[in-house]
């Protein structure tokens, strides 16, 4: 069988790949883009006209708009009914592998686990949904004593004294820990530390967003024995310009850096402070508390560890939270309890201010409050365990398979692991981007390979979270053998592969190319014309 | 630890699992796999955290017991917006990102998540009508990071050190984009003329320069008035070879001038009207897009879902592995920029929203909340010692509302409104103290003419 690239248009002579049989075939409804289903003159009507008396006292409001700024062509919008549109996105929403229909093992660093539907029904009541955000604050005591409670959950999770929710996402919450280290060292007087050091098994908003904060970056690479930094590495990096350490911990490797706590002492002793990046929380969940171990600042992922859900991609909430030395630096407004009355203090003259709207995804806390009561202290302490148990198992029953290895095998590994697929590559010419695309035609998600840069060649980062059963993990690996036999017995499946999705193989070269790159329908429309 | 413990979301907790896994894989005890984290580092301690879990039932009725608490819009008659607007959701938005797929979904491939990438695209797409530009972003945080991501690449395309915003500028919004821009850009302010609220345009030409990375308009402002003078803010910034950036709200796009057509290089806004209900400002999608130009493509610092085929004839493919390079992602540290995950659910229920309303419906919408708003502003300029609106420009459905000849403070006002049911709007006498004691009040499609008539009538009481 021949296993050259395919391009455009090619794959015809390569349907009998489609009729062999996986247990699965995704919903394949060749859904046109929403414009190719317009109709001149559809109409939906959602929102009255004025009322007749508004109307004639007012009269022609828009003959107030000046000419310059009055819109003189409509939109190009589409024009579809109601059923349409209803038939449109629900084909699409089947068209979507959500950790609810797929398994989700494959997904590490993102911590797939299940999103109580209770939680998602609370959170749409109308006293958080129809809240104005500007309410006075004796309307909303409900919502700040929900975001208070789940503060002091989180303080007592991480060991840190203050928490914030600003922040809509892990990055962004990542972001506000470097701007708070900006504005500590600026309070000091101590402009010269401007260099942030961090580790290429970090995520990689450890680098960008120090970067973004004007640091200069310093990457340190996890040696190729241990996995670890290294202390010798990480004193050469300290200097009298060091502003922080932002690491991940554990790594997204599930190497847990066993000289941490001595950078961390190193990088103190230098006056930089430590953030760590707990978005890999949920291994280490109540065995492990940052502020315990020395850390100034942190961030715990709420849509990850907290079980919100993931939304598509959010809405999410990067947690921060910070020792009270850094408590006058937070973004504003901080929840407050005064005995009686829940409060949002505006009041800290040294705060970063804001790094966004409001309070953050308020409904997050909620769902992540929630989700700790279910849980309770037992609770998170058995989810962790069994993050941990069942990461482990799933690394004992991959290594059994032909043609994969795992990167420092003589560590062990906590919530996740970083494999690779070199052997694999080797003696079959399928690579992991071959691979992850076949395992979708058994009907499990694709898998995570690596952030860049990619240190462990032809990686697999899966991450089996609490919430998966032991059926999973067991239907998951037998998938990973038997797309591992295919590569060894006929590669030319797994290579044109996905062959039982919505979708077969992207056509890569648009993406990458910015003049070919179209991001909208009109643009679309205007290149190809 | 956990004999007999069997928890409702946690599968293998069911007896006897764990011992036949940990036998599996060698292990007596999961404490020997923990033993990878140095035990001077191990917490040993007990969490201050209820020890037991609750069953759903008791989740639901405590969180209830909780929410009871607040008082929401649903049963006052609110006039707050400020960034968070009062708008009416569509049923079809609520159940599309109800969905379970899309809710639960979050980084898979292009061809296991191809419908969650087809509907960003479109996302993309009419949001791209609505602002007549070629290249949009995926969803970002909120409308004020989305304004600091425009800074920033103003900063990045221009190596320029300056950034000149309106002294109108919402100051929430002002206060993230310091801190994109520091250390990058100082921001400078720009006078604003006292009777009408535009940009003084003397004013920007004084300070626009050969320094100026970018003007940023905003339109409507943040005090509800439309700036008028767009196309010469745009001709101003682009003879000083600065870029124009433009915050809008896009509930107003079908009756205003869009940014693409006014010479916006970079839009921006909040998406939040677009079939999101208001949840306590948690419901927020930032909007972000630029025009077609490589050299603002590829300083978009988020995810761009593009377009391409498969290799099957006829199939499209969906991708957000487009202009990778340009992140961090990719290169890390040199990227200057992050994203991750951020607000796409919002996508999703803006693509739907805008599918239902249509180039008809979204002018529709805007016409009727300028007459609401119109008709308000008349009622209330009634009311003796009762200015509205404060400045002589056209407004769209926020205006400012001047208290001062009624010898009372909004604080006063507010509190006196509430007694009535009524939340007044947002005080501005903090925020803007040479505006005297005034207020931004918010009138959608939401408010019947009995809804302004109640407020009125409170008022004219209130300041009697």
């Amino acid at each position: 069988m021949t296993t050259e690239t395919l391009t455009h248009g090619e794959y015809d002579k390569h349907r009998e790949y489609e009729q062999i049989e996986t247990g699965y075939q995704a919903v394949r409804w060749h859904e046109p883009v929403i414009y190719e289903l317009s109709r001149k003159g559809s109409r939906n009507q959602i929102v009255p006209e004025a009322e007749e008396e508004i109307r004639s006292k007012v009269g022609d409001v828009v003959s107030h708009i000046p000419e310059q700024m009055r819109r003189e062509n409509p939109p190009e919008l589409p024009e579809l009914s109601e059923p349409e549109i209803m038939r449109h996105y629900l084909r699409l929403s089947q068209q979507t592998l959500g950790f609810d229909s797929g398994i989700s093992i494959g997904l590490g660093t993102c911590t797939m686990k299940y999103s109580p539907k209770v939680n998602d029904q609370l959170a749409r009541l109308p006293q958080l949904s129809e809240v104005h955000p500007l309410q006075p604050e004796d309307t909303i005591q409900g919502i700040l004593e929900i975001m208070y409670e789940l503060r002091n959950w989180l303080c007592e999770l991480s060991g840190m004294d203050e928490f914030s929710i600003q922040p809509r996402g892990g990055s962004h919450g990542v972001y506000a820990n470097a701007c708070i280290m900006r504005a500590y060292h600026r309070s000091r007087g101590d402009a010269k530390r401007d260099e942030v050091i961090t580790c290429a098994v970090s995520h990689p908003c450890n680098a960008g967003c120090p970067s973004t904060a004007g640091f200069k970056v310093i990457q340190l690479y996890p040696d190729k024995e241990t996995g670890d930094i290294g202390l010798q590495a990480l004193k050469a990096a300290v200097s009298e310009r060091t502003a922080g350490l932002m690491l991940t911990a554990p790594y997204d490797t599930g190497v847990f850096d066993s000289e941490i706590g001595e950078y961390i002492k190193v990088v103190h002793e230098a006056g930089g402070l430590v953030s760590l990046d707990q978005a890999n929380f949920n291994g280490v969940m109540t065995r492990l508390r940052a502020g315990d171990i020395g850390a100034d600042l942190m961030h715990f992922n709420l849509h990850k560890t907290f079980s919100t859900p993931h939304g598509s991609c959010g809405p999410a909430t990067g947690a921060i939270g910070v020792k009270q030395e850094l408590r006058k630096f937070l973004p504003v407004p901080v929840v407050e309890f005064d005995g009686s009355r829940y409060h949002l203090n505006y009041d800290l003259p040294q705060s970063i201010e804001k790094v966004g709207s409001f309070y953050g995804v308020v409904m997050n806390a909620l769902k992540a409050y929630a989700w700790i009561m279910a849980m309770g202290a037992r609770g998170l302490r058995e989810a962790a365990e069994w993050a941990v148990i069942n990461n482990n198992y799933l690394i004992k029953k991959l290594l059994e398979i032909r043609g994969i290895g795992i990167a420092w095998p003589n560590r062990g590994k906590l919530q996740e692991a970083r494999f690779t697929l070199e052997k694999l590559k080797e003696e079959t010419g399928v690579g992991t981007s071959d691979f992850n695309l076949r395992i979708t035609d058994y009907g499990v998600q694709s898998y995570f390979e690596s952030h860049e840069p990619v240190i462990i060649p032809e990686p697999v980062t899966p991450e089996a979270s609490d919430t998966v059963s032991k059926e999973d993990l067991d239907r998951f690996v037998e998938i990973f053998r038997r797309v591992s036999e295919e590569a060894y017995t006929d590669p030319g499946i797994v290579k044109t592969a996905p062959h039982r999705c919505a979708i077969h193989q992207t056509d890569p070269e648009p993406l990458h190319d910015p003049k070919k790159t179209v991001t909208t329908w009109r643009a679309r429309l205007k290149k190809h014309e | 630890m956990s004999e007999g413990f069997v928890h409702r979301y946690i599968p293998n907790s069911a007896p006897g699992v764990r011992e036949a896994m940990l036998e599996e894989i060698g292990f007596e005890d999961v404490g020997q796999i923990y033993e990878e984290i140095p035990e001077e580092l191990r917490f040993t301690g007990e969490l201050d955290i209820p020890k037991e879990p609750v069953t759903e039932f008791e989740v639901a009725q405590r969180i209830k017991a909780m929410l009871a608490k607040n008082k929401a819009t649903d049963e006052l008659l609110s006039f707050l917006g400020a960034g968070c607007w009062p708008h009416y959701v569509p049923a079809l938005c609520d159940e599309i990102i109800g969905r379970s797929e899309f809710l639960t979904a979050y980084s898979g491939a292009d061809a296991t998540d191809y419908g969650r990438y087809q509907t960003i695209f479109e996302y993309q797409s009419m949001m791209g009508d609505l602002l007549a530009m070629d290249v949009v972003s995926t969803p970002v945080y909120d409308g004020t990071t989305a304004s600091g991501d425009a800074a920033h690449m103003a900063s990045r395309a221009t190596g320029r050190k300056e950034f000149l915003v309106p002294s109108t500028c919402s100051p929430d919004r002002l206060a993230t984009m310091r801190n994109y821009c520091d250390p990058w850009l100082e921001i400078k302010r720009v006078d604003f003329d006292a009777e009408t609220g535009q940009m003084d345009l003397e004013d920007l030409k004084g300070k626009a320069s050969s320094q100026t990375a970018a003007i940023y308009v905003e339109t409507p402002s943040y005090l509800g008035f439309i700036e008028a003078q767009c196309a010469d803010i745009a001709q101003i910034a682009h003879e000083n070879g600065a870029l124009l950036v433009a915050y809008v709200n896009p509930t107003s796009l079908g009756l205003l001038s869009p940014p693409g057509e006014y010479g916006a290089d970079i839009a921006c806004g909040e998406g939040q009207p677009l079939g999101m209900h208001m949840h306590c400002g948690g419901a927020t999608l930032g909007i972000l897009a630029c025009n077609d130009a490589e050299r603002f493509l590829e300083l978009m610092p988020s995810f761009l879902i593009g377009i391409s085929s498969t290799l099957v004839e006829g199939e499209h493919a969906f991708s957000w592995h487009t202009l990778w390079d340009r992140m961090m992602y990719a290169t890390r540290d040199k990227a200057k920029s992050f994203t991750g995950t951020s607000s796409w659910l919002w996508g999703i229920s803006a693509a739907v929203y805008m599918a239902l309303m249509g180039p008809e419906g979204m002018r529709q919408l805007g016409e009727v909340n300028m007459q609401k708003a119109y008709y308000a502003m008349e009622l209330l300029s009634s009311i003796k010692g009762v200015k509205a609106p404060t400045f002589a420009s056209p407004h769209f459905n926020e205006f400012v509302v001047n208290f001062d000849e009624t010898g009372k403070t909004v604080s006063e006002v507010n509190r006196a409104l509430f007694e009535h049911g009524i939340l007044g709007g947002k005080d501005l006498s903090g925020e803007f103290p040479q505006l005297g004691q005034a207020a931004l009040y918010c009138v959608t499609e939401t408010h019947t003419k009995e809804d302004i008539e109640t407020l009125v009538e409170a008022l004219e009481r209130i300041v009697r």
